[in-house]
């Protein structure tokens, strides 16, 4: 039995809980509800994909869920803390030290080195572990390219770049929009295989936002939104 | 047509997404022309009316001839040419005081005067001084008249007891100018059969052998543009607000530029479209060069109109000024012409035009596919420094040919320009430095990125920051010239004003009686007579005044450079001190011989010694009191100053007051004297003061311009920061430190570059522009107060900003996060 496998047994209770949750937003046509009360849980050691048509709320789900958007109802739980409720400035707490997110468009800081992106999160939550970091480096294929800036990278590069910013920090939650979704099929399956293996490594919870069946079916669960309704396999 | 239409709707739907972008744009080329109309506005009234004032002499083209070496001649003189066929008219002018106020009085002879010298369209100088009517004309301008608190008709005397004819307000008389019958001039001048100028008729052939003849050379020609002395000594004056304005316009022209960079940026994807339709770029060439002409008109009119505001805010500071300059009067109603209205929208144009310059040459070159490699924004900003870094140094070394090659005014300007542009195109690169510098040494990811991200921020930011570089500069040089000056000035006046009384009777006899009363008084250990004279040397008017030998003038009266034994030499031989302004203009110095034309004759005499006379607009004489009753016997003597215990001052005062009351005109103290002269001195230097602020303005106004232009491309570095979990506020409050820092290190570069401003000044420019030299004074204390200043104009530009940052809705922040919404 491994170290994981114990932690695993140990902390295997829901990291992010959702219940009824409710979004819509206004629009020059009217009222667009986008999310109708989405119930969804999602234990430690657990990853999961979401599915969905473009603008089914596949986004809006995941930035409410990271606390960067405002639900009309329901409740979010992440490791026991309900975020609704929350004021700005604990909310950006509970990003930082909680939370990791992967966009599609990467979102680096382009005025900062690789190294200083990796390890940027982790530096304000006051959470770098070295040995981690380095670790990760190593894991990612960034150990050549640490003093590039983000302009000089390809899309892989800055997508791995960017899973390790969001893993650096040790998130308990994991989110992921799209992170594929720029890069070419092959490149995108590795970035994906290498970030379960860190996912599991660290035992968050995932939840990855994609369009693809093909690389949803590698996560554990499947859940798919659709007008505003949110069903799991 | 079609294609150009419809071309011209894609490129202007981009201004209803953006329609801050649009209000800065407007706004920056508004501001930038308003404050050069407004500039110029004031040129254009303060030339038009020294128009008015040299039009008297010079309708026509008429030929002038005055005396050899200046002052006035014998009337005899314009007899005996008369008498020899020559259809010459005299005039007389002079400056006489009316309710103790300056005015010049211009005598003429209505009867000879030449038919197309003429004051009112259509009517002739006869008709409008109606010559059949006994008791004549003082021709006035309304404003004048307006400002003596009197009415047309009215008779008033002048302070030396003239009965003047009566008066009557006419609009082409120049302000400050009384014109009456020559006759009554000579006699409120008090000199009788003289005359100043002789008018030739137009169809007059008048050849100079004839009239050296005639005269025995006592007289010469001038040419009718050479009469307008008022103009020509106020140039430099208007070469200095006319440099303001082009600063100003610069700074606003930042602001544009800005704008329309960032709107060429924003449109590209645009561009390509409508290339990629079949668009040619010649055609949207077209369409944006209708653009800026529409631009051009909005602009031009709401220029047009703060110009004109502005100018009219602001006459009256100049009207001091000039006042306090040159004695030039100015007219207080605005009237301006349609040159200056289509020249302020020829610069807005030239503004739009210059400022899209770089986007319609890049549009004409722009290819359909978008083919080249995207430039990252280090090796853009990188390239941006380096073609700054290569234009400051041009900047620098046309400014250090120019210091050693130039030497009139206008290099002087240029001179400094180039030092200003140079520097201020530095900047990015100084501030990239900074930033360098505090993201090394920063421990903390936010303090690192803070400073990071500021490298990013200042190709967009650059404008904004030059502008506010060249404001805050102009205004630590121009106001350390000024306090500079003040202090000179101060210092001058404690030297100079050394007497403790000053007092002016009505009449030299009553002036007789009083010194020989004064010269037995106890309590007054001296009676020092201060005569004094006019004359004219290169055509220009000059005061001379006695001094006589003593120890008030030996230990105190100031000189910047005199000869040994400068005052044994003033006393015993036919020496003078001369004013440093008149000698400037005279280019002459120490020792060099000077023909001084007295009431009688002329007069040689030597250069003893230069003193400063900052606070008068004429050329000023010192001679010996004895030699000035010998060579001027018509001196005013009625001026004099009194040596006394400070604690006799007030009862000295009073005993003369109540003792010869009337036949004393004035007597003031010391401290009077002190009080009204730095009363002229800030009047002098108010529109200084009122232009400085309004370049602290605009330049605010272009950083808050720059900072609201930016502040939704600001989203895309904030957005990333916010999401790993830095809160709106958190991040607010680092974009306001990044902008004050950024503020606080264009106040550092400005500090430097102020005091070159300054030595600039007191080094090039006002020795050129006005004859004075001033030591370079440096003030720290204002410079913090700059520093200050800085800060909170950067508070309040970024006010706005921090504000919608702060408050922003996620959603705002999310929109950089997903491309779909």
């Amino acid at each position: 039995m491994t170290i994981a496998h114990t932690l695993k047994i140990e902390e295997d209770r829901d990291i992010l809980r959702i219940q009824g949750l409710t979004k819509s937003y206004e629009t020059p046509q009217g009222s667009l509800l986008v999310l109708n009360e989405v119930n969804l849980s999602i234990p430690t050691y657990t990853s999961l994909a979401l599915m969905g048509e473009s603008g089914s709320g596949k986004s809006t789900l995941l930035h409410l869920i990271g606390t960067m958007d405002d639900a009309d109802a329901g409740s979010i739980l992440i490791d026991g803390v309900e975020i609704t409720q929350l004021k700005e400035s604990e909310k950006a707490a509970l990003r930082r030290n909680k939370i990791g997110f992967v966009f599609q468009q990467f979102n680096l800081i382009a005025s900062l080195t690789v190294a200083e992106n990796l390890a940027f999160q982790a530096r304000l939550a006051d959470c770098l572990d070295e040995i981690w970091l380095a670790q990760l480096t190593h894991r990612l294929g960034l150990s050549q390219i640490t003093s590039r800036y983000p302009e000089q990278l390809s899309g892989g590069q800055q997508q791995r770049v960017a899973i390790g910013r969001a893993l650096a920090v040790k998130p308990r939650l994991l989110l992921a929009d799209e992170p594929t979704g720029n890069l070419d099929e092959k490149t995108g399956d590795g970035v994906l295989a290498l970030t379960l293996e860190l996912v599991e490594e660290t035992g968050c919870a995932f939840l990855m936002a994609t369009h693809s069946a093909r690389l949803a079916e590698r996560l554990q669960r499947q859940c798919r939104l659709e007008t505003g309704a949110l069903t799991c396999s | 047509m079609k294609q150009i239409f419809w071309s011209l709707a894609a490129l202007l739907s981009h201004w209803r997404k953006h329609p801050t972008s649009l209000a800065t744009l407007l706004i920056g080329l508004s501001i930038a022309t308003a404050l050069w109309s407004g500039v110029q506005a004031l040129n254009t009234q303060a030339r038009s009316s020294y128009t008015r004032a040299a039009a008297i002499f010079n309708q026509g083209n008429t030929q002038n001839i005055i005396a050899q070496q200046g002052g006035y001649f014998d009337q005899d003189l314009f007899i005996r040419l008369r008498r020899s066929g020559l259809k010459v008219s005299p005039m007389l002018e002079g400056i006489i005081y009316l309710q103790k106020k300056e005015l010049k009085i211009i005598g003429v002879e209505p009867l000879t005067s030449p038919k197309n010298l003429a004051l009112e369209e259509g009517h002739s100088l006869k008709s409008s001084f109606d010559i059949l009517d006994k008791e004549g004309k003082a021709l006035i301008s309304p404003e004048t008249l307006q400002r003596l608190g009197s009415k047309s008709g009215d008779r008033i005397r002048t302070d030396h007891g003239t009965l003047l004819p009566p008066l009557q307000p006419l609009s082409s008389v120049p302000p400050g100018v009384i014109m009456t019958d020559i006759g009554v001039a000579q006699k409120a001048l008090l000199r009788f059969d003289k005359l100043s100028r002789l008018i030739v008729d137009q169809r007059a052939i008048l050849n100079r052998e004839l009239l050296s003849r005639l005269t025995n050379s006592t007289l010469k020609i001038i040419e009718s543009e050479e009469g307008n002395d008022l103009e020509r000594l106020t140039d430099s004056f208007h070469l200095n607000l006319t440099a303001f304005g082009m600063l100003a316009f610069v700074v606003g022209f930042f602001i544009v530029n800005a704008s329309v960079g960032l709107a060429f940026e924003q449109r590209l994807p645009t561009l390509r479209t409508l290339r990629a339709l079949g668009a040619p770029a010649y055609l949207l060439v077209i369409a944006m060069l209708i653009e800026i002409a529409g631009f051009t008109l909005i602009a031009g009119l709401i220029g047009v109109t703060g110009g004109f505001l502005i100018a009219q805010e602001l006459l009256p500071n100049v009207a001091a000024s000039l006042e306090g300059l040159y004695g030039a009067q100015i007219s207080s109603q605005l009237s301006l012409d349609k040159n200056w209205f289509f020249s302020a929208f020829a610069m807005a144009g030239a503004g739009a035009l210059l400022a899209n310059a770089a986007g319609l040459i890049k549009t004409l070159r722009l290819p359909v596919l978008n083919v080249a490699k995207p430039i990252a924004w280090r090796e853009m900003h990188y390239g941006y420094l380096r073609r700054q870094a290569l234009f400051s140094l041009l900047a620098f070394i046309i400014a250090i040919l120019i210091y050693f090659l130039g030497n009139n005014l206008l290099s002087g300007f240029i001179f400094i320009a180039c030092g200003l542009l140079g520097a201020a195109m530095l900047l990015p690169f100084i501030l990239t430095l900074l930033l360098l510098f505090g993201e090394t040494q920063a421990q903390h990811p936010l303090v690192r990125w803070l400073f990071a991200d500021g490298r990013q921020e200042i190709p967009g930011l650059s404008l904004a920051l030059m502008a506010l570089l060249l404001t805050l500069s102009a205004n630590i040089g121009i106001g350390g010239m000024v306090s500079g000056f003040r202090e000179t000035f101060l210092a001058w006046l404690d030297e100079r004003l050394v007497a403790e009384i000053y007092y002016e009777t009505v009449t030299a006899d009553d002036a007789r009686e009083i010194e020989a009363w004064a010269r037995n008084d106890r309590e007054i250990k001296a009676v020092l007579p201060v005569w004094r004279a006019k004359t004219m040397i290169d055509n220009y008017p000059v005061e001379i005044m006695g001094m006589t030998f003593h120890d008030t003038y030996i230990k105190h009266f100031p000189l910047l450079s005199s000869k040994e034994n400068v005052w044994e030499n003033l006393h015993e031989n036919d020496s003078i001190l001369i004013s440093e302004q008149l000698a400037q203009r005279l280019k002459i110095n120490i020792n060099d011989k000077l023909i001084l034309p007295t009431s009688e004759n002329n007069w040689l005499v030597t250069i003893a010694g230069i003193f400063p006379d900052y606070g008068n607009p004429k050329g000023q004489i010192r001679i010996d009191h004895n030699r000035l009753a010998l060579h001027f016997s018509d001196a005013a003597r009625t001026h004099y100053s009194l040596r006394v215990a400070p604690i006799s001052i007030s009862s000295v005062i009073t005993r003369m007051k109540t003792v010869y009351g009337e036949k004393i005109l004035r007597i003031i103290d010391q401290e009077e004297v002190k009080k009204i002269s730095i009363g002229i001195f800030e009047k002098t230097f108010m529109i200084t003061g009122a232009l400085n602020t309004l370049m602290l303005i605009v330049s605010a106004v272009a950083l808050f311009t720059s900072l609201l232009t930016l502040s939704n491309l600001r989203l895309k570095q904030i957005a990333p920061v916010w999401a790993i979990g830095v809160s709106r506020q958190r991040l607010a409050a680092i974009e306001l430190i990044r902008i004050l820092i950024f503020a606080a290190g264009v106040a550092l570069v400005a500090i430097p570059l102020g005091v070159f401003i300054t030595w600039g000044l007191v080094t090039i420019i006002n020795v050129l522009a006005f004859g004075w030299r001033l030591p370079l004074h440096v003030y720290p204390t204002h410079w913090l107060i700059v520093f200050v200043t800085s800060l909170i104009t950067a508070f309040f530009a970024s006010l706005a900003p921090i504000i919608q940052l702060a408050r922003s809705k996620p959603i705002d922040l999310l929109k950089v996060f997903v491309n779909a919404r």
